[in-house]
């Protein structure tokens, strides 16, 4: 059995996936501009942001996932 | 046997898996584009506790030939500090500075975002070190965009006074992204980061209490230095989603979940809603909730000494159980236009109000009380961050 779900597992991720290329957009490009809109941005002014996960990283035992302004800083 | 077989086979799924992952990165028609070029000139400043940290952030992104576009922070702190930690430990008031500079590079490839980059930060007693590299990618049809990142760090730790104490401390950061627009009005971002740690974790100022007499409180207690493991092992996993309203006006929410091998438990909330006033004037309301359980190691008195370096012992406020609430305001105006090089300028301010309350962790200045019944701590803070842009 294990054997077997070597092959057929790996097939089946692989067909999903090649499948989800064929996928055509529910949204589309001209149907877009509420998404381009600078208040939809979830990290509108990343220089405020990173601050902002600073003071908290720096406080709470919780870090990580903050999702944008990121990319790790020597702030232990 | 079948435990190995298993094991195989998920490595070959994972194979297979990224062998796909690199064939809609190679193939898949997307429309990622450079980071927007802008400036910033920012001022923040952070208020409570005891505690005062300012400084200024300078960032600058600029953007060569379509295909790469550098970024450079400026950004430092100037502390002076009398927070309880300080006073605690029989410490007078200090003042010390840090200054950390960072610089990447993003390279669009062959509709692919990869970034690499930099961060050096010092002070007086600590020193961080820090390279990351990330990838972005937009699939079917642009409407997911996944995101791989890698970051280590290599720390030195000091401590002011003892010029024979110097400890390191190595971190290591991958981190997944995914966001998914799922309808005309409403994306959804999926963001998983795990970090480990190794070597001098915990603070050399901080210091747990202990009992004098385990059989008699009334004795009085005494300080040591904490007793941490080397070692730390975080996950953390955040769904947020933005849905735009029918007028013009954006719903952010966002939950965390965060766990780690220390025994914390975590849960974040944030609510957040953007409302432009014609087109110059944005208006962001914040609330955020955190919720903490404390490190398995933590205690706000002990009843014995640490009996060796693996018999942990620990009193940061950080690893107690906690919560806090932040309020935020931000305003941002649009200057108007004065320069033919300048595309968009604008001039923002925030303000988060912070209330902290600790739920094992009391505060020792309440001499009066008997040993371990000492009132909860708990403090508020003011961080304000106060900033001038340009887009050009």
């Amino acid at each position: 059995m294990p054997k077997a779900l070597c092959k057929i597992v790996p097939t089946i991720a692989v067909l999903l996936l090649a499948s989800a290329c064929s996928i055509e957009p529910w949204v589309q490009p001209y149907e877009r501009q509420n998404m381009a809109d600078p208040i939809m941005s979830f990290d509108r002014d990343p220089v405020a942001s990173s601050y902002t996960h600073h003071v908290y990283q720096s406080r709470e035992g919780a870090r990580g996932a903050e999702g944008g302004g990121g990319g790790g800083c020597g702030c232990n | 046997m079948v435990l190995k077989a298993a094991a195989e086979a998920a490595v070959v799924v994972i194979k297979y898996l990224l062998a796909g992952l690199l064939l809609f990165i190679t193939h898949v028609s997307v429309a990622v584009v450079l980071p927007e070029e802008r400036s910033d000139v920012l001022y923040h400043s952070y208020e409570g506790g005891g505690v005062k940290i300012d400084g200024p952030s300078v960032l600058v992104r600029k953007n060569f030939a379509d295909t790469i576009s550098f970024s450079a922070n400026y950004y430092v702190d100037s502390v002076s500090s009398a927070s309880i930690d300080v006073t605690t430990s029989g410490a007078s008031e200090y003042t010390e500075e840090r200054k950390e500079y960072s610089f990447s590079t993003t390279y669009l490839h062959d509709k692919s975002l990869m970034s690499l980059g930099v961060t050096s930060s010092r002070e007086n007693d600590y020193e961080g070190d820090t390279v990351f590299f990330s990838v972005n990618q937009d699939m079917f049809g642009d409407l997911s965009n996944i995101s791989f990142s890698y970051a280590r760090g290599n720390d030195t730790v000091g401590q002011t006074g003892n010029d024979s104490f110097e400890e390191t401390a190595s971190r290591q950061n991958y981190s997944l992204g995914l966001s998914q627009i799922l309808t005309k009005k409403l994306i959804i971002g999926l963001n998983y980061e795990s970090i480990s740690d190794k070597g001098f974790l915990n603070n050399p100022y901080r210091n747990y209490r202990f009992l004098n007499n385990p059989l008699n409180s009334a004795d009085g207690y005494q300080l040591a230095q904490e007793v941490y493991p080397e070692t730390r092992t975080s996950d953390a996993i955040a769904i947020r989603a933005a849905y735009y309203l029918p007028y013009r006006a954006a719903l952010k929410g966002e939950y965390r979940y965060f766990t780690d091998d220390w025994g914390i438990i975590a849960h974040t909330y944030e609510l957040k809603y953007t409302h432009p006033f014609n087109d110059a004037w944005l208006v962001d309301l914040k609330f955020r909730t955190y919720e903490q359980q404390q490190a398995d190691f933590y205690s706000d008195l002990f009843t014995f000494a640490s009996q060796d370096s693996k018999d942990f012992r620990a009193r940061d406020k950080e690893l107690s159980t906690f919560e806090n609430q932040t309020i935020g305001l931000s305003i941002s105006y649009q200057l108007p236009h004065f320069s033919h090089r300048v595309e968009q300028s604008r001039i923002s301010l925030e303000w988060d109000y912070i209330n902290f309350s600790y739920d094992n962790f009391t505060d020792l200045g309440d001499i009066t009380a008997a040993v371990g019944e000492e009132r909860q701590y708990e403090f508020s803070a003011n961080v304000i961050k106060f900033f001038f842009s340009i887009w050009y």
